[in-house]
């Protein structure tokens, strides 16, 4: 199981260790550094590695790598989806995951590490769980602390941690009750030179954020749940519910959680809100480019494309970039070689168009690659697949609860090519 | 206020502070100096000197210190052994307290201190604890007994907590029951075959009923726990299933595939016919590509495991294809594994889309990503008979680019295309050709040498190309040596004759010149094999090569069963099986797929043929030893996998390897080695090209030979005429000179006595030979240094060479000497015995005789007596063996010994001979065998004057 555990910073420093078993030094991450060294950006470091007597899975997570060094065989998802729980849990509990973050707090993580994980197992990992044994520190709560002497760590036995709902703890008090769905969807898409989809599909998520009394039993419905073929759940959703009646039903966690992920492949079902009219060439002779984008609106569902922004990582040898924009700003950062157009809402009367020259290093011959766009995309209140809810039904309290639905289309991962 | 405050140090000393402060009345502030020693020690400063003080704040109702306080001891008890016993009181008491959460936390923190004083004290609580009423203790308690195991096995057996542990498998609380089996597999994985994990249909069902109410993580050691099971039949295997499907669409991604691998291994179990099994497909495609969406770890340990899955089961993913395209903010490790699926998935039907896509990818940034997709493009063509030619099309738009990187690669997959569909895209050679001089990635000038040596015959300036490359030769990597010696041994075969000198020139660079042995050993071969039998020569070097096949970078299907067993581990990740890398794990056991229920369904659906194919007809994986001979028949370029671990070699590989073997090489081997017979087995049964009347006598007659060369050793030297008078005074105004040949030391030496016979000193001397049958010359001046009085003798050795120029004499061993003078210039002719001319290493191998005296047609035999000789056999042989004619076998008919023998010319040319002597009889009968029939006479003349010396 998980021996181990190193944080690293961006610069390769070791800010912080947690040993589940033996202490292990960590001259063990010289590996890692190596490994780091050859793939040149933090990104591509391979999440696993393979030493003398060890294996190490990280994780890259807000600059920081979460780094775990394993003994024996254990599935590798296992020790990457705790990793990912482990960042999770500090932005939850702190607002953000970052090395300042960590060593203002770095007691509560170590306590948080050692709750998280017993002997390599997993022992609390489920938010509302670990905030019932060690609460989120609040500016109030230091203050009241050390004027009572009071301490921050809980000295009952979490509800949450034996029932058969163990995302939820009793005794949970509201004034107001309300429950919040968010429907958000992300298109990853790549289309080719001629604006053709090369592939499409939808990622979507229902986010949730509920705030019952007691223990409410929700069934959530959908207008045309036959959208959905591949779903993940939270625990908390039956699934023998789902296959027969293609409903959530479900006892939700307490605060904000994803109640489920879902993908929508088939591309007919795949709408692509904007096309893009692009042409970047550069010139046999002379040490210069030209480029010319234009983006109008496609299939929007009738709603304002908003947040438009256009990212292209330039060929090595692109200089500068002269251009002109009918809408929007651009910058081009010169030692990234990122061109950015943030055009922000989609007119459909006057098309957004950047135009101008690039201009390349002297001496250089003439690009080979090909830039590819990167574009970025908000569309409120649809779901780009269709997918709409209709009804909340709360059975087991008697209150009457406050509810809404939103949703809310993104683009993932969408790019064009040239 | 935040914990970096803890950091904070003082002038006086961080550690004399913090004592102070740790003994302080206030709780508060006692905390608060905790909370500093553990600041300090999380980032591995050391604190512990503090031990006593720290261990001293312990007994407090306070469980915020007291967690911190455990915190601390976990960390040092180790190094502080005697201290921590101070704790264990603490510990036993807080292991009755009335809060399960104190119970737990005791338990918890005793079982991570590793030392053995305490965990004496341990054993009592635990007992208690496993049986504690409160299930989260027990889960906590069980987790306790795999430490406890990690620190103290035998404890562990003897105290009886494994039973303990089996039975928490029945109980109420799912949590327990997940927190055992997660234990009892970590105590398992140690103890390989000790059945702790006793799975019945019982257990399993109980597993079944907590796998829908733990955690996500209790899920993961569950499902992997039960992928350890086999069903007894297909209705179990299916029931088992059913329950297991739900799990495929939860959240955790570690879950998914553990229940990927549970059905895949039940799977196999389910009749191909049933309904279920098709749905079950079905079922299995969405969360494979839903884990794609995830972080880009997770996605990359799902694509190595995708990776198998679709080599076991291609029906599952073939519709999937688009979700494999890269995007190109991917990292660069899924970028290289998609890559690897999309070939793995391309088909006819989809070959088009993969291959614009590819294209696409071979004009990005990254150029290990570039290089992976042009030979993908080649993989593509070899996959996809249909497709072969648009993948060359494309692979020449690519090397117009001119892009160098693309253009290497580009070669090295057409090299690969040129093996799968011989004589049928040679029209791109000459573009090929142009791009020869921007060639610097070994690998890329490997193919391009292999391309030319292949088609040297279609290139006008083969020779000139390779010559060019030769000029180099020693600061080419072993590949492209290897290679080159290869192409042009080919060329050579193909073009003898304008080709000569490069043959010789590669030759002699390849075993002379170079510290490789195994660039020595390939030249070796390629030297006999040319000078002792060009026919068989080519029918080796030029055998029609076995095609490439897209198999070739697939898992061998055992391995794969095993890790198809494994998904979702490390070993699913490396593509190993387990036993191979992981340390902890000693001597894991081989898992194996189920076999199928019922006999009758062993044919796949259609959908799955290519799947069962593969089984059927595994491509063998050649042992190390046969990569290494593959290597000689001139494959050694790596065959088309291009990526991924361990390269499967082809199963051609390994036929060509045998061949090769069969051919005559095992003899080559085994007879080199003396005898020894194992060595021999090794390589094989003996070819059964061989006739068998050949065979028997022969492999009879070897034992023979290896008594006499055990005998014999070089107990004699090399037969010398005696001298005779070359030059009479007479004829050279007073100098005489007589001499004669002999062979020393594998040297050939003109031995003379040069008398002055005339009245005045004889300085100045000198020697030089007309051109002559093989091309013997002197190797240095003749060393005279003395002038040479009247009426005196001097002697002189002069070492011959035989480089020199080559004119046929008539007789053959003539020799036109000219010895100059002060006085004049004085010609005379001598003739040498061939046998001067024997060389050491003409021992010809056992099976190779019997393949040239075949070979050589019977009109160039001749046969002669030897008259009054009565030597034995044996001692024959042996004298014969002194000039270097070695005997190969004897074997005796009828009273009669026949000797098998061997000699070789310096100038290459082999005699074979065959000696019959018969007991009591002087006369023995001598056959020769040439190619060159014209040396016969004089090999026979030899052999007479040899015996009777």
């Amino acid at each position: 199981m998980i021996h181990s555990l190193f944080l690293i910073n961006h610069s390769g420093d070791i800010f912080l260790e947690k040993h589940w078993k033996s202490v292990i030094s960590r001259s063990v991450c010289d590996y890692f550094f190596e490994a780091k060294e050859k793939a040149v950006e933090p990104e591509n470091v391979p999440p696993v590695l393979q030493t003398p007597h060890h294996y190490l899975i990280s994780i890259y997570r807000g600059k920081l790598f979460f780094l775990s060094v394993i003994q024996t065989e254990v599935p590798p998802l296992f020790v990457i989806e705790f990793l990912h729980r482990v960042a999770d849990t500090i932005q939850d509990y702190f607002g953000e995951c970052s090395e300042g973050v960590i060593k203002d707090n770095v007691v509560t993580v170590y306590e948080l590490l050692e709750e998280m994980l017993d002997n390599g197992f997993p022992l609390a990992t489920e938010s509302n769980v670990l905030k019932e044994m060690i609460r989120p520190p609040t500016i109030l709560r230091s203050v009241v602390n050390t004027l009572t002497g009071g301490s921050n760590v809980g000295d009952t036995l979490p509800t949450g941690q034996l029932s058969n709902v163990p995302w939820r703890r009793a005794g949970v008090k509201y004034t107001n009750n309300e429950a919040y769905f968010d429907v958000i969807e992300e298109i990853d898409a790549i289309l080719d030179k001629s604006g053709t989809t090369v592939f499409a599909e939808i990622q979507g998520v229902i986010e949730a954020c509920v705030r019952l009394t007691g223990m409410p039993d929700l069934t959530l419905s959908f207008m045309n749940p036959r959208l959905l073929d591949d779903v993940s759940f939270h625990p908390c959703v039956r699934f023998k519910r789902w296959e027969a009646e293609r409903v959530l039903s479900f006892i939700p966690p307490d605060g904000n959680f994803t109640l489920m992920n879902y993908h929508v492949s088939s591309q007919n079902l795949v709408a692509i809100p904007v096309y893009v009219k692009q042409s970047i060439s550069f010139f046999e002779t002379g040490p210069c480019g030209r480029l010319d984008i234009t983006i109008g609106p496609k299939q929007t569902m009738g709603k304002t494309v908003e947040n438009m922004m256009v990212t292209i990582h330039m060929p090595k040898a692109v200089l500068s970039a002269n251009l002109t924009a009918t809408q929007g700003n651009y910058t081009y950062d010169i030692a990234t070689k990122v061109l950015v157009w943030d055009i922000g809402k989609l007119n459909p009367q006057k098309l957004p168009n950047l135009r101008g020259s690039l201009s390349i290093q002297a001496g250089t011959p003439k690009p080979e690659e090909n830039p590819s766009l990167n574009i970025d995309l908000k569309i409120q209140q649809v779901a780009i697949s269709g997918l709409k809810v209709s009804r909340l039904d709360m059975y087991g309290e008697k209150y009457k609860p406050f509810k809404g639905v939103k949703y809310l289309t993104k683009a993932g991962k969408f790019q064009v090519r040239t | 206020m935040t914990d970096s405050k803890y950091f904070t140090t003082t002038k006086k000393g961080e550690i004399f502070e913090l004592k102070a402060e740790l003994n302080s009345d206030k709780k508060e502030k006692k905390k608060e100096a905790v909370k500093k020693v553990i600041a300090s020690m999380t980032v591995g400063k050391d604190v512990s000197a503090l031990f006593p003080d720290v261990v001293n704040c312990m007994q407090t109702d306070n469980l915020e210190l007291k967690k911190l306080v455990y915190l601390y001891l976990m960390n040092y008890a180790k190094s502080q052994p005697d201290m921590a016993i101070m704790a264990v009181n603490t510990f036993v008491k807080d292991c009755e307290d009335p809060n399960p959460l104190i119970r737990a936390l005791a338990v918890r923190t005793m079982g991570c201190i590793r030392v053995d004083k305490i965990t004496e004290y341990l054993c009592e609580p635990l007992r208690k604890c496993l049986k504690d009423e409160d299930p989260y203790v027990r889960k906590t308690a069980a987790v306790c007994v795999a430490k406890l195991h990690d620190i103290n096995a035998q404890l562990v057996e003897d105290q009886g907590f494994l039973d303990t542990l089996k039975d928490l498998i029945s109980d109420s609380n799912p949590m327990v029951v997940a927190n055992a089996v997660a234990a009892l597999s970590e105590i398992a994985e140690s103890h390989p075959n000790s059945n702790l994990l006793d799975l019945n249909p019982q257990t399993i069902n109980k597993l079944l009923t907590a796998l829908n109410e733990c955690t996500e993580w209790g899920q993961i050691f569950i499902l992997d726990c039960l992928a350890n099971y086999t069903p007894r039949d297909d209705r179990e295997s299916q029931s088992i299933c059913e329950r297991v499907t739900p799990r495929l669409s939860h959240a955790n991604s570690a879950v998914v595939l553990s229940a990927v691998k549970v059905l895949m291994k039940f799977m196999e179990m389910l009749p191909k016919d049933l309904d279920y099994y098709g749905t079950l497909l079905k079922k299995l495609a969405p969360p494979l590509v839903t884990l794609l969406s995830a972080e880009p770890e997770l996605q990359y340990v799902a694509l190595r495991n995708i990776n198998l899955i679709v080599q076991r089961r291609p029906e599952i993913l073939k519709h999937e294809m688009k979700v494999f395209f890269v995007k190109y903010n991917d990292p660069i490790y899924v970028k290289l594994e998609k890559l690897d699926i999309m070939i793995r998935l391309a088909s006819q039907a989809n070959i088009a889309q993969v291959l614009a896509e590819l294209k696409e990818y071979a004009t990005e940034v990254d150029v290990d990503f570039v290089r992976k997709a042009v030979r993908a493009i080649g993989r593509c063509a070899i996959k996809v008979e249909q497709s072969a030619e648009r993948c060359v099309s494309t692979l020449l738009d690519l090397i117009q680019t001119k892009v160098n990187y693309v253009v290497q690669e580009a070669i090295v997959v057409i090299k690969d295309i040129f093996r799968k569909y011989p004589n049928k895209y040679e029209s791109v050679i000459a573009t090929l050709c142009e791009n020869l001089d921007s060639l610097d990635e070994p690998e890329a000038r490997a193919a391009m040498i292999w391309i030319v040596g292949e088609y040297a015959e279609r290139i006008d300036n083969a020779d000139e190309l390779l010559e060019s490359f030769l000029e180099g030769f020693h600061d080419e990597s072993t590949q492209v040596q290897l290679q080159l010696l290869t192409a042009i041994v080919k060329l050579f075969l193909k073009k003898p004759t304008e080709t000569q000198e490069l043959v010789q020139q590669v030759l002699s660079l390849a075993t002379q010149d170079s510290d490789n042995p195994d660039l020595r050993d390939r030249g070796y071969i390629y030297w006999r094999l040319l000078s002792t039998d060009p026919v068989a020569a080519k029918e080796v070097v030029l055998a029609e090569k076995p095609l490439i096949s897209e198999e070739t970078d697939l898992i061998e299907p055992t391995l794969l069963e095993e890790l198809i067993c494994h998904i979702g581990t490390l070993a699913s990740v490396y593509h190993k099986p387990p036993s191979a890398f992981v340390e902890g794990s000693r001597g894991v056991q081989h898992k194996r797929l189920p076999g199928s229920a019922g006999s009758g369904d062993s044919v796949d659906s259609p959908d799955t043929a290519s799947a069962a194919g593969v089984s059927e007809a595994p491509p063998a994986v050649i042992p190390s030893q046969g990569d290494l001979l593959g290597d000689l028949l001139n494959l050694d370029l790596t065959p088309p996998t291009a990526t991924g671990p361990p390269p499967a070699p082809s199963s051609g590989l390994q036929m060509g390897a045998m061949d090769l073997l069969g051919g005559g090489l095992d003899s080559l081997l085994g007879g080199d080695l003396g005898g020894s017979p194992a060595l021999g087995a090794g390589f094989g049964a003996p070819p059964a090209a061989m006739p068998a009347s050949f065979n028997a006598p022969v492999s009879g007659g070897l034992d023979d030979l290896f008594d006499l060369g055990g005998g014999v050793g070089m107990p004699m030297g090399s037969y010398s005429p005696p001298k005779t008078v070359w030059l009479p005074a007479m004829k050279a105004k007073g100098l005489e000179i007589s001499g004669t040949f002999a062979r020393r030391a594998g040297v050939i030496q003109m031995e003379m006595t040069l008398t002055n016979k005339a009245m005045s000193v004889m300085t100045d001397f000198a020697i030089q030979f007309n051109r002559n049958s093989f091309g013997l010359a002197p190797a240095g001046p003749l060393q005279i240094l003395t002038p040479l009085s009247p009426n005196q003798s001097i002697e002189a050795a002069l070492p011959l060479s035989t480089v020199g120029p080559v004119m046929k004499m008539e007789p053959l061993t003539n020799l036109q000497v000219a010895v100059k003078n002060n006085i004049d210039v004085f010609y005379f002719s001598c003739q040498y015995p061939i046998s001067m001319l024997f060389v050491e290493d003409g021992k010809m191998e056992r099976q190779v005789f019997l393949a040239t005296w075949k070979d050589i047609p019977n009109d160039n035999e001749s046969q002669f007596q030897i008259k009054d000789c009565h030597l034995n056999s044996d001692a024959a042989s042996n004298k014969l063996q002194g000039s270097n004619v070695f005997t190969i076998a004897k074997r005796t008919v009828e009273g009669q010994d026949m000797l098998y023998q061997s000699m070789k010319l310096t100038n290459g040319i082999w005699v074979l001979a065959e000696l019959r002597v018969q007991t009591g009889n002087p006369n023995y009968t001598v056959s020769l065998k040439c190619r060159a029939p014209e040396v016969s006479q004089c090999v026979f003349q030899s052999y007479e004057a040899m015996l009777k010396n």
